[in-house]
């Protein structure tokens, strides 16, 4: 098992790539990606069971992770290459003709590691969910881990899905929400409050942890502990404090880089605040 | 002009019930959802029989729709069940992007579509469904004409991998296919040759396309009529061999007349066999309420406007 500080700099290098990626198309989504690379590096470094170099759509007997914040998708595409799923070169394909790595995540392109589309929000905990209940009917005992946006709480499916966990004893399902505070359009709290949004994960029956998505042994602790609390008839959601754009000075807690791209200028002075730990692709 | 027997009345929806069962009989992966409309979908005898195998979702389609996308993940074969204006309008996008972009192998089983529907009004009766469900890259669009037909189209998308639409309804209506008559995906079913004008029809216009095809052949006119049950992907070899034989055609479907079989129908003969054409469906407009068949009187699908539409499209040889 790797230690907290050879994620953490796995996930310096994760950082690098998501610059290079968006600023080599111009276009993307860094300040999220930013704000959930310790968080990823650790699910797919540390926590999950996962068979990269036999990779198939049903992942039985393996974790599955399902990214609902599809907009996020450099940080996925980072940390699937670094660990194997695919080629690191590709990372350099992104959003450009003919890739694999579409702007958003998709299956249609047959990419490694990813199991549905996303981008439009709010649908992926209720896929995530009919997967773990696929994996109960199947006896297959590996946990399933969500990602969601904070912003993406706002639409409706992300309701029904809650209720339907706790109805149904989803107990396999550790889902996580970048708690960041930002959208595209300013602060949650300007756009559409989430209020006590530990009470209403607890008013819908699941169980709410806390961590702080830049803590690395916080992450694995938090994590840890929810995985104990799994097969005892709730689902659990872990409400993971960050900062958009996380690691770059300029870019740190603000909504501005929610979906903007930093030019050649902006990437040199990013990347010179971020070691470069594995080899850019 | 064959004869036909009608062995019972019975609804489409209790076609997909039976076939429903029988599926889940043959293959232990096959998972149903239902968003509260359990007796209506007729899921009753599968809910029963394999209870850990059924999945009641309450009034929360969209959710539906993700958790079947997410029960193929690991093998399963989902059949959710809803009115087929909840099926579709409601969760577009969820079937779009979990669906039928991620080529996730759910059954989407729609009942109540259509004028049909009856006394419910146009809130209920979708006569838009097969028009969103056509244009999404990997869906198959089903519309069985019967009973029989709708069980063993049920069983033939249980064998099928992708995404599928099945549409069928609520009203008590001829069963005239055979039940043994196997049901292939995208394969047009002939159900009288003829040589003056092709009636294409589907779902319950089927029915009303037999009787139509009588009438005209009382005047001496000889009606080739062909049951267009797999929408997409169409039959275009059968639709244009038999546009070309008779050189006049006439499409009926309970569908709005933008989106539905005419219009599939229309570019693949404008394109191969241009052909005059006549139109049996909803002219852009929504439904009411009423009688089933009140309201397929007042819109005019039934046998006397197929008629009507056939002579139409005669003079225009």
């Amino acid at each position: 098992m790797p230690t907290p500080q050879e994620l953490n700099r796995i996930a310096s290098q994760v950082r690098r790539d998501i610059l290079r990626m968006t600023n080599g198309s111009a276009s993307g989504h860094p300040g999220g990606s930013l704000g959930c690379a310790d968080y990823l590096v650790a699910l797919y470094f540390e926590i999950m069971n996962v068979h990269p170099e036999k990779w198939d759509m049903d992942g039985i007997g393996e974790d599955l992770f399902f990214l609902s914040n599809g907009h996020i998708s450099p940080v996925w595409y980072s940390v699937l290459s670094r660990r194997g799923y695919f080629p690191v070169s590709e990372l350099g394909t992104f959003r450009k003709i003919n890739s694999r790595l579409q702007g958003h995540p998709a299956t249609e392109e047959g990419l490694e590691g990813i199991r549905v589309a996303s981008g439009s929000l709010g649908q992926g905990l209720s896929v995530a969910l009919g997967a773990a209940q696929a994996k109960k009917l199947n006896g297959d005992k590996s946990l399933v881990y969500t990602l969601h946006g904070d912003g993406e709480l706002q639409e409706g499916q992300i309701w029904e899905a809650a209720m339907y966990a706790a109805h149904n004893k989803v107990d396999n399902v550790i889902s996580v929400v970048d708690y960041n505070g930002q959208q595209i359009d300013g602060p949650l709290s300007a756009v559409l409050d989430l209020g006590d949004l530990a009470g209403k994960w607890k008013a819908f029956g699941w169980n709410v942890l806390t961590m702080d998505g830049h803590d690395m042994e916080d992450i694995l602790k938090t994590v840890h502990q929810a995985q104990g609390m799994c097969g005892q008839g709730k689902p659990t959601i872990i409400l993971m404090t960050t900062a958009m754009g996380k690691g770059v000075d300029f870019m740190e807690g603000t909504h501005k880089w929610h979906g903007v791209a930093p030019n050649d200028e902006q990437l040199a002075n990013a990347l010179g605040q971020l070691e470069e730990t594995l080899g850019d692709y | 002009m064959k004869t036909f027997e009608i062995f019972d009345k019975q609804d489409t929806r209790s076609g997909f019930g039976a076939g429903l069962l029988e599926a889940g009989k043959r293959n232990d992966q096959v998972v149903a959802l239902c968003a509260d409309l359990t007796g209506s979908l007729k899921m009753d005898a599968f809910e029963k029989e394999f209870p850990d195998r059924f999945f009641q979702v309450g009034i929360a389609e969209a959710n539906m729709m993700g958790l079947a996308a997410g029960m193929t993940i690991g093998g399963k074969i989902p059949f959710t069940g809803t009115f087929a204006n909840f099926s579709t309008g409601r969760v577009y996008d969820q079937i779009r992007q979990s669906i039928a972009y991620s080529g996730k192998n759910v059954k989407i089983c729609a009942s109540h579509a259509g004028l049909t529907l009856g006394e419910d009004g146009a809130t209920h009766q979708i006569l838009e469904d097969v028009g969103m469900m056509k244009m999404l890259p990997h869906m198959t669009v089903i519309h069985p004409c019967d009973f029989n037909q709708t069980k063993q189209a049920t069983l033939a998308i249980a064998e099928h991998n992708g995404p599928v639409y099945l549409r069928f309804g609520r009203p008590k209506v001829p069963t005239f296919i055979r039940p043994d008559e196997p049901f292939v995906i995208g394969k047009a079913q002939m159900i009288n040759e003829g040589t003056d004008v092709t009636l294409f029809a589907n779902g319950h216009l089927v029915w009303q396309a037999i009787l139509a095809g009588q009438a005209l052949s009382e005047q001496g006119i000889s009606a080739e009529i062909i049951n267009i049950h797999t929408v997409k992907p169409l039959d275009e070899d059968a639709v244009v061999r038999s546009a070309r034989k008779t050189g006049a055609v006439v499409v009926a479907e309970e569908h709005q007349l933008l989106g539905g079989l005419g219009g599939s129908i229309a570019e693949c003969l404008a394109q191969h066999a241009p052909t005059p054409m006549e139109f049996v469906a909803v002219m852009d407009s929504f439904g009411e309420s009423g009688t089933p068949e009140q309201l397929m009187d007042k819109y005019g699908l039934n046998a006397e406007n197929i008629v009507r539409k056939a002579l139409l499209a005669l003079g225009r040889k």
